[in-house]
């Protein structure tokens, strides 16, 4: 339905994102005011500490949470109103999430996690899901149970399903944290090939210098604002 | 757009499925929980449906529960005079006469009616179906009605009477007969009970003409019985109790299999919580997951469901004939032994099936809407218990325990039975919160690291396994209760019989002229001939019997009296006294020294004895006193008292002389064996529905234990880490299975003692009007002790197994997933 109409330039906009915590031993403010606009065929780096609120600003532009205060809007959609549908709608059809922790699916094999999403928002491709498999050196895997994977492999596995179907918005939270420099490279081609192709967005969260370099942006985290 | 979202569901659904296909043991006891459940709950069901029916038809065709009934007040007697008079006044009544047939060890209710009257009373009877048993629109009226006559019955009831005197009788069959039922014309009826112009009652029409005058102006004699009222004597309300009975085993073998659903579908969602936060993160909405979650699990339900009205299906088939017989052998109930398929039936064993399986979900699906979509470190995870968890628990349970006297105090069956349930639940919530403070116990004295991890271990599991040794407990309760009620009223009964059927030989004389043949006959060859005369009356209320005894030392040592007065046997055989059975006693609230109304006089009460398997009120009196009262009654059946290894031979030239049909001699040792008979196949309906019961709680330990294994591999691979070899850790998993098994077993103890109090003292009471000591086995108690072994053992091998034999892989598994 509401794909990211072609005409739209700015795909995410942020403005004084707050976003603190509760827990039994206190408030944790992580983010005090966090502005961020990201571009059609823009790829932005987000680096900062561990422990800095890289993972929470990727989950709210994704949709996953909800900010405390401040305008988010992602693809037109306006985060702070949109109900759950709305959300889940964003996620499905106009953006690819690669998380840090993988989040496969453990009962289903390589390809049926490959090609979940795509599946999902309707826009599955054999053809796409193919040759992503042989770029992400899975072809070999697709029989396998994420269980049966190493760690780089499953990390593979989650970036192939974030990309198949070719999402205006990719959102990758250290998609390379757990893979050999030579392989981390041809994922981060792979991701930006998407960008310069189809004209998407990407946003990537990264500890590796070599991987922010590649990007057209570089914005750093400190103190819960950007800089 | 909607070929889009149907493509997601089954997508999705796809996803959650894959779940199972990837652990198909555990769908598989998932499925036979419930599947069991329902079986259990869904074949009593049928049982009593088709008990229930088997009422309903006797009571249309007949309108014998549903017409009011005209009955004589005090023992006098209702004739074919009264009937006329009535009917003259403009009274709507027809005459009826009831009795039982006896050939050999069958008894067959015999129905007089009087087929031109009868029709007239209610506009149901004769439209078609309503009117079809006994003599229709078409039949032939006049073979009916004319001697010899005929006979309405089913085959089966044919059977049975195949071989008895019938005075000519034809036998026409009626597959629309009551069960065990011979409908004959009233004058035929008479004269085939001996009963002269004798009627039983008089049923009338619900609306009398208005011109009617009143009934004691016409027939003062005469009471007009409600039938609603429902009086202790009318079949459905005696049963009643028996199948509430059943019912209330239903229940508890339902609750047992919800708790294995709770703890299979509550792991279930444990275990896919990961798998439903990635299904939203991917932009699947909360609606559609909730909904696809609670479809997957209605379709188990209905899957499960199907199957356990099939299994249930199957098992009502096989206790039918027992229940036929029971309530033919203690109420005196007609029932027919076959089964038929309802859709009322079916329909909610399905419901039951459903409403469990959403019972058992619910919780699951409120923490499913409820989770963050983000998971913030782990949310206390379900498999845990939590120490509030506990304390809510034994907080609900104490209120239940609060609640418990409240239910006795209400009294009845109902109050009984809730008293029940509040002490079973109470007991079962409880039992974790127990077993947590014994292992806090065992932590304090623990000592070497393996113990004290052992320990520890065994308190993190309680919480996933709770449920399912919860379900143990009540199983092994509910066996030790009914158990210990079943024995205890087995001793009693042998014991009882003992007493009562204290002669060598009963015998039954087919004329007045041969009975007096027969006692001269015998004057000379037994030891003493005690005759036993009986005759038919109503007994406060209610119709029952009264019988004659001789004055002899075999009553006078052997008769089981529950209370005397002082001289009572004297009294009795003088005529200054009656005795009365237990029923009367407790049903009209008499006591030793109360007078009871009698035919041609009342009399006080002597003695109180126990007479088991007898539906109906009794009266002894001394056989001098009964042949004043009753010079009409027929004098045909005596007990025959002689050394018991001549018994046999004097029954053979008893019947050879006199050229007696085999059920004329009824012999000591062969009535002991059919009463006994009759009273095993009670209690083989609930034995079968304990020992499935136990099947059920086996199986919920089981899921548990297995959905547990899955979870618990990061506990576990530590501790094999560390250096405990995988067979080791197997063992102890075992143990640890059958340690908590047999705590739970000895908490059930007392749970089923207490239980079986219950059962003896108030339930029994008052569903069959008697109570009964109680009688602790210990052989069953060990039995079932073995048996909660067994089960554990059992549900925890295969388990232990797989432990053993976990590849070094799977358990590195672990550390390499920590990410
Ligand atoms: N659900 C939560 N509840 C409470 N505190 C949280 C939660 N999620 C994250 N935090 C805290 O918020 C802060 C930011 O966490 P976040 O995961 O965004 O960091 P990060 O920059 O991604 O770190 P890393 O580089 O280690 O992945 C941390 O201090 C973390 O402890
Ligand atoms: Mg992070």
């Amino acid at each position: 339905m509401n794909d990211a109409s072609p005409a739209l330039a700015e795909i995410a906009h942020a403005r004084g994102i707050h976003k603190t915590y509760h827990t039994p031993g206190g408030e944790v403010p992580v983010l005090r005011g966090v502005d961020l606009s990201v571009r059609r065929g823009e790829s932005v780096a987000i680096t900062g500490e561990s422990g800095s609120g890289k993972s929470t600003l990727l989950h709210l532009i994704g949709g996953l949470d909800a900010p405390d205060d401040g305008a988010l809007s992602v693809l037109g959609t306006d985060l702070r109103a949109a109900d759950d549908t709305a959300r889940a709608t964003l996620r499905r059809n106009g953006i690819g999430m690669i998380f840090q922790q993988f989040n496969l699916i453990p009962s289903l094999d390589v390809r049926a996690n490959l090609g979940f999403q795509a599946r999902l928002a309707g826009r599955f491709d054999a053809a796409r899901a193919e040759t992503l498999a042989r770029d992400l050196g899975l072809s070999a895997l697709l029989g396998r149970y994420p269980e049966q994977l190493s760690g780089g492999q499953q990390q593979r596995v989650a970036i192939g399903r974030a990309l198949a179907g070719n999402p205006p918005l990719v959102l990758a939270d250290e998609p390379t944290g757990n893979l050999d420099e030579a392989t981390g490279d041809a994922v981060a081609q792979l991701m930006l090939a998407l960008v310069r192709q189809r004209g998407s967005a990407l946003v990537l969260v990264t500890h590796s210098a070599r991987l922010a370099d590649l990007c057209d942006r570089r914005v750093h985290l400190r103190a819960g604002r950007l800089a | 757009m909607t070929t889009g979202r149907l493509a997601r569901w089954r997508l999705v659904l796809g996803a959650l499925v894959s779940h199972w296909m990837r652990r198909p043991l555990q769908l598989a006891m998932l499925l036979a929980g419930l599947m069991l459940a329902t079986a259990l709950w869904s074949g009593v069901q049928a049982v009593n449906a088709e008990a229930r029916a088997s009422y309903a038809t006797a009571a249309d065709r007949l309108g014998t529960g549903a017409l009011p009934r005209l009955e004589p007040a005090g023992g006098q007697a209702l004739t074919t005079a009264d009937f006329v008079a009535l009917r003259r006044a403009g009274w709507q009544v027809s005459p009826v006469v009831e009795g039982r047939l006896r050939n050999g060890t069958a008894r067959v209710s015999l129905l007089g009616i009087e087929p031109v009257t009868r029709l007239g009373l209610t506009p149901a009877a004769n439209d078609g179906g309503d009117a079809s048993a006994g003599p229709g629109p078409q039949a032939d009226l006049g073979a009916f009605i004319t001697p010899p006559g005929q006979g309405y019955a089913t085959a089966a009831t044919a059977r049975a009477l195949d071989g008895a005197d019938l005075r000519g009788l034809a036998i026409v069959i009626d597959a629309d007969a009551p069960p065990n039922t011979l409908i004959v014309d009233v004058g035929i009826a008479q004269g085939l009970l001996g009963m002269g112009e004798n009627l039983t009652a008089l049923v009338a029409a619900t609306a009398q003409p208005p011109g009617a005058p009143p009934l004691d102006r016409i027939a003062p004699h005469l009471t007009l019985s409600d039938p609603q009222a429902g009086s202790a004597a009318d079949p459905a309300a005696l049963t009643d109790s028996f199948h509430l009975n059943l019912t209330a085993f239903a229940l508890l073998s339902f609750i047992v299999g919800l708790f294995i659903t709770q703890s299979a579908v509550g792991l279930a969602f444990e275990q896919r919580g990961g798998v439903l936060r990635t299904l939203r993160a991917l932009g699947v909405p909360r609606a559609e997951v909730l909904a696809l979650m609670a479809a997957e699990l209605a379709v188990a339900a209905l899957v499960a469901g199907a199957a356990g009205i099939v299994l249930g299906w199957a098992m009502a088939a096989a206790l039918m004939p027992g229940v036929a017989a029971t309530l033919s052998g203690l109420y005196g109930a007609d029932v027919a032994g076959s089964l038929q398929l309802r859709p009322g039936w079916v329909l909610s064993g399905l419901g039951m099936a459903l409403a469990g399986t959403a019972l058992a979900g619910a919780r699951g699906l409120i923490q499913t809407a409820r989770m963050p979509l983000l998971a913030a470190g782990m949310a206390a995870p379900w498999a845990q218990a939590t120490a509030r968890g506990l304390r809510l628990q034994v907080i609900a349970a104490g209120v239940l325990v609060l609640a418990l006297p409240l239910c006795l105090a209400v009294g009845g069956l109902v109050g009984g039975f809730a008293a029940l349930a509040c002490g079973l639940l109470a007991a079962a919530l409880v039992l974790p919160a127990v077993l947590d403070a014994v292992l806090r116990l065992a932590a304090t004295r623990a000592r070497g690291v393996l113990t004290g991890w052992f320990v520890a271990d065994t308190r993190q599991q309680l919480g996933g396994l709770s449920l399912a040794l919860m379900a143990l407990m009540l199983a092994l309760a509910a066996n030790i209760g009914v158990g210990t009620m079943v024995g205890s009223f087995r001793s009693t009964f042998t014991g009882w019989l003992d007493q009562r059927l204290s002669a060598e030989l009963y015998v039954t004389a087919r004329t007045e002229d041969e009975g007096r043949a027969i006692r001269d006959w015998l004057a000379t060859r037994a030891d003493a001939i005690l005759p036993i005369w009986n005759a038919e009356a109503s007994l406060a209320g209610q119709p029952g019997r009264i019988y004659g005894v001789a004055d002899d030392p075999t009553y006078r040592d052997n008769w089981p009296l529950l209370a005397a007065a002082p001289g009572l046997w004297d009294s009795l055989a003088e005529g200054r006294a009656v005795l009365v059975n237990e029923q009367l006693s407790r049903r009209a609230g008499l006591d030793i020294g109360d007078r009871i109304d009698l035919p041609g006089g009342a009399l006080p009460i002597a003695g109180v004895y126990s007479d088991y398997g007898n539906p109906s009120p009794q009266v002894m009196m001394g056989l001098d006193d009964f042949g004043h009262r009753f010079p009409d009654a027929p004098r045909l059946y005596q007990a025959v008292r002689v050394a018991p290894d001549r018994a046999g031979a004097l029954a053979a030239g008893l019947a050879d002389r006199f050229d007696l049909p085999a059920s004329a001699i009824v012999d000591q040792s062969q009535a002991k064996r059919v009463s006994l008979q009759i009273f095993e196949r009670t209690f083989a309906v609930t034995a079968a529905l304990n020992v499935l019961t136990l099947a059920v709680a086996g199986i919920a330990l089981l899921t548990g234990l297995l959905t547990l294994a899955s979870i618990r591999l990061p506990q576990l691979a530590p501790v094999w880490a560390a250096g405990i070899p995988r067979r080791r850790l197997a063992r102890l998993d075992l143990l640890r299975t059958l340690l908590l098994a047999v705590a739970t077993g000895a908490f059930a103890v007392p749970v089923g003692l207490g239980l079986a109090w219950m059962l003896l003292a108030v339930v029994n009471v008052e569903a069959f009007g008697w109570r009964l000591p109680m009688d602790v086995s210990v052989p069953l108690l060990a039995r079932l002790g073995a048996a909660s072994v067994l089960t554990a053992l059992a549900a925890g091998a295969l388990p232990a197994l797989r432990l053993a034999r976990i590849t070094p892989g799977q358990l590195l598994r672990v550390f390499a997933d920590e990410r």
